[in-house]
């Protein structure tokens, strides 16, 4: 046994297993990074990854409109079916709803981002996190749906318009062509500001976190150096956040493409691409049809991360 | 001549916190001035309200005869050197120097040039390709000077700009800024906690402790007639001793006497040696003087006496500086 007391200059090896284990990867760090990686490698390529890719094959299936069962023979027909002009409605409309979401969250979740990387200190900035992160904690059913009743002809979005005497201001936005409707809970104004509101977190939490790299001397740099706020915001503060941005963006909005609750509670009956994608493998039964819908919005992702990344947004990484 | 800077009565508060204390200040156009200091003692701070970061809670700042309070740094001609140099990211070496033009609208071809012209001036020429993160700690700095330069201020700001860079580096950019500022006629305001640094580049000194200037004036000035006990020890570490036990001024007064000063000398005063350490150049002995502490510096070709022994030392009473009564 080894004595720790004693005087030696190298004490004696440790006993027991766990501690010889523990001396062991001490001793072959290597080996303990490949241990450690491992797992997720194999979760990731198997259960992740080859989940997706058999999916995938199925969309180069195709349907026999006939009987309704697979044909396993390799064709494009599918994603032929796509460009439809009622699928290709569904894609245009969840790809629209989509960017509306993103660039709005961006907007609304940088400067409250900016406040909170700059300004809140201490139980201010543990406010803050709790403050966005606590709407996450509730189930995303009840909050759609209390957004369905604050939203409903009878909810206290109308009420409190006609308290106001504004209900003419309402009115005239939901007299609007497409976007408006009978009520905000059957509009694209009402599914917008669903989405909008469920999704913002994932938007300020990025968008803060690279903010809160942008250190204060750059923007008193640019300041020094005769840049006016909107001259420095432009040229120093919002390149630098842009990978944040890019970040949020990256999840607002793949989270929205592939939403399919949120239109069905709030909005109009028209499909988006998560409902599509729901109904074609459900009642449907057209499977090869679902997995190319499911194509789409990977695709979207993988044009949009490249073109980010050919206008330099990583640049600052 | 108009004054680069003035500051009348200014106050900076924080809160209880006084980071700069009724200060009254004039930097002469075209001088190179040092504000020296410990940490906390307002220097900084002062700085950054001539940058235009801070507004002065009470007090008028003027720059070039202009008040400058309530105008906001983008609106004045004063450029400044960061301490981490604060270069963009995202920008390379001849954007992060042309930052200035470009916000002022100047072309690009013009602007280019101009950046050029300014790296050239720190002996950076061709490096304009480079990112930022590619350059050494030196040439980083170089490069925020010829982002401030290329401005063409009226005042050039710099913010302990010296202090992350190694020995040799420093004094050899030391050299450089000063040179550059005789060459270009500029105003500098240089901010540091180096006492060495502050003596041999500038012009003038001030010295500040608590949010207030202790004495401003020439190196020479600060060195050997320090006008209170703060600048005496924070300047070069002088013996702050009763001035009557070294035979100077009256009881209840204070003297400063700088240890280079005092000498090893048979038929001087006993004291005895309490420390001995070997520096190289000099040895330094802490003693005791009749019951006072004292620090003696001593010429390496000396023998200086071992820790224990008592020895015998002696100054020029002309290199004693009386302070002022309770200073």
């Amino acid at each position: 046994m080894s004595d720790l007391s004693s005087n030696a200059a190298i004490f004696a090896p440790r006993s027991g297993p766990l501690a010889r284990t523990v001396d062991w990867i001490i001793r072959h760090p290597r080996m303990f990074t490949f241990l450690m990686v491992l797992p997720i490698t194999l979760w990731l390529g198997i259960v992740y990854i080859g989940a997706l890719i058999a999916l995938l094959i199925q969309s180069f299936f195709s349907i026999d409109e006939f009987s309704g069962i697979i044909v396993h023979e390799v064709t494009l027909k599918t994603y032929g079916e796509l460009l439809r002009p009622y699928n290709l409605d569904i894609i245009l409309r969840t790809v629209g709803m989509a960017a509306a979401v993103t660039v709005a969250a961006a907007i609304v979740a940088f400067p409250i981002a900016y406040f909170a990387a700059r300004y809140a200190k201490g139980k201010w900035k543990a406010l803050f996190y709790i403050g966005v992160m606590l709407p996450l904690w509730s189930s995303y059913l009840v909050k759609v749906y209390a957004w369905k009743l604050v939203l409903a002809k009878e909810g206290i979005l109308n009420w409190v318009f006609a308290k106001l005497h504004l209900t003419w201001l309402l009115d005239g936005v939901l007299s609007i062509p497409v976007i408006g409707g009978n009520s905000l809970s059957v509009s694209y104004i009402g599914t917008f500001l669903v989405f909008l509101y469920i999704w913002l977190p994932y938007m300020i939490i990025p968008v803060q976190a690279s903010l809160e790299r942008v250190s204060k001397d750059l923007t008193e740099a640019a300041a020094d150096l005769g840049a006016t706020p909107k001259q420095s915001f432009r040229m120093v503060l919002f390149p630098l956040a842009l990978p944040g941005v890019v970040a949020g963006s990256i999840f607002t909005f793949s989270l929205t493409l592939g939403d399919y609750i949120v239109p069905q509670i709030v909005g109009n009956s028209r499909l988006f691409i998560g409902q599509a994608v729901y109904t074609q493998q459900g009642t449907a039964g057209n499977i090869p049809l679902a997995a190319a819908f499911t194509v789409v919005p990977i695709v979207i992702m993988g044009i949009y991360l490249w073109g980010a990344r050919k206008m330099g947004a990583f640049d600052a990484l | 001549m108009t004054d680069a800077v003035t500051f009348r009565g200014v106050s900076r508060h924080f809160g209880i916190v006084k980071a700069v204390d009724e200060v009254d200040l004039s930097i002469r156009d075209g001088e190179f001035f040092a504000m020296l200091g410990p940490s906390g003692s307002g220097k900084t701070t002062c700085l950054r309200l001539i940058a235009g970061f801070e507004q002065p809670t009470a007090g008028h700042i003027e720059i070039f005869g202009e008040r400058a309070e309530g105008v906001p740094p983008y609106l004045r001609n004063v450029n400044t050197v960061f301490q981490n140099y604060a270069l963009f990211p995202h920008m390379n070496v001849r954007d992060n120097v042309a930052f200035g033009l470009r916000v002022k609208g100047v072309g690009r071809a013009e602007r280019h040039r101009a950046a050029e012209e300014a790296l050239e001036l720190v002996e950076l020429g061709g490096y304009g390709n480079r990112r930022a993160g590619e350059l050494s700690g030196g040439q980083r700095q170089r490069v925020a000077l010829a982002r401030a330069l290329v401005n063409k201020p009226r005042v050039v700001l710099l913010d302990e700009p010296l202090g992350a860079l190694d020995l040799k580096l420093r004094e050899q950019m030391q050299e450089e800024l000063r040179k550059l500022q005789r060459a270009l006629g500029l105003t500098f305001v240089f901010v540091t906690h180096d006492q060495d640094e502050a003596l041999s580049m500038a012009d003038r000194v001030a010295v500040f402790a608590e949010g207030k200037i202790q004495q401003v004036g020439t190196s020479e000035d600060i060195y050997r007639r320090p006008n209170t006990r703060f600048v005496a020890d924070f300047v070069g570490s002088s013996n702050v001793l009763p001035a009557d036990l070294v035979g100077a001024g009256a009881s209840g007064q204070w003297a400063s006497l700088r240890p280079e000063d005092v000498v090893l000398d048979a038929s001087g005063r006993e004291a005895t040696v309490t420390g001995r350490y070997f520096h190289g150049r000099v040895t330094k002995l802490s003693l005791d003087l009749a019951g006072q502490s004292l620090t003696a510096l001593i010429p390496a070709r000396e023998d200086a006496p071992e820790i224990g022994e008592t020895t015998k030392i002696s100054w020029d009473p002309a290199r004693v500086h009386v302070m002022g009564q309770g200073a």
